[in-house]
């Protein structure tokens, strides 16, 4: 049986390119049909932000691309509850459809897979 | 116990060295290495062209010897490559760049390779990222 993997993104979509990184080790995946799943901690739950306009950084929509999990099989999608609301992001305007767990929930999300991968 | 290892960090980081005293250990305590990946700033490591102080570790120079002596399976991600200036020839003469700076031992290929080694190893040990 395939391992699964859970890739922990932790990084804005401005910060360089960690959180495009942590995405394509996703959908990667996803295009092998491997059992993963995607979790947006700390910053990298501005990537779930709504409304942005990576253009004025000229920059590309990191946005639309993450629409593209759930098309490649990667349909656990997370995030941390304590991350959004550090940062005043209701769980109800996020722009993917993702699970709100709380910390007691993280640890359990996280001892569930076989292996894990932080950008 | 067979171990995949990717590297997220530059060369002049700590873990990055870690990484490599970690993958001597390992062969050392007879366990195997099914593949090193470097993704992220990792690709520096694999630069030929990082020149460090004369009494300083050269970890780029120690990563190579130590692939090379144990002929391990080391692959560097060619998008992440690509994107921090570490080219191979092949990918110098595509891009009409004017040097390359990716000797062998290294491969360049993709993010597959990563789930092929963590599919296939017991543990995947990660060094760096965030």
């Amino acid at each position: 049986m395939a391992k699964s993997l859970l890739i922990i993104s932790r990084q804005a979509p401005w910060a360089g390119p960690s959180a495009r990184e942590a995405l394509d080790i996703a959908l990667a995946g996803g295009a092998f049909d491997l059992p993963l799943g995607m979790l947006f901690l700390d910053d990298g739950v501005f990537q779930l932000a709504p409304g942005q306009q990576p253009v004025q950084l000229q920059q590309k929509n990191l946005a639309a691309n993450l629409q593209a999990l759930p098309m490649f099989g990667v349909e656990e999608l997370f995030a941390a509850s304590s991350s959004l609301q550090e940062r005043g992001l209701a769980a109800d305007t996020l722009s993917l459809p993702v699970q709100v767990l709380d910390d007691a929930a993280l640890a359990a999300l996280i001892d569930r897979f076989d292996q894990v991968v932080t950008l | 116990m067979k171990f995949a290892i990717a590297v997220f960090s530059p060369a002049h980081a700590p873990s990055s060295r870690r990484a490599l005293r970690f993958a001597q250990a390992a062969l050392a305590g007879g366990h195997e290495i099914v593949r090193l990946f470097f993704y992220q700033d990792g690709v520096h490591s694999a630069s030929g062209n990082v020149v460090a102080p004369q009494d300083e570790l050269d970890l780029p120079a120690e990563w190579r010897a130590f692939v090379s002596a144990q002929q391990l399976d080391a692959v560097v991600c060619i998008a992440a490559a690509l994107r921090r200036g570490v080219l191979n020839a092949e990918e110098a003469q595509r891009y009409q760049r004017p040097a390359a700076n990716l000797p062998p031992p290294w491969e360049l290929s993709g993010l597959g390779q990563l789930h092929e080694a963590a599919q296939g190893a017991d543990r995947l040990m990660c060094f760096g990222g965030d």
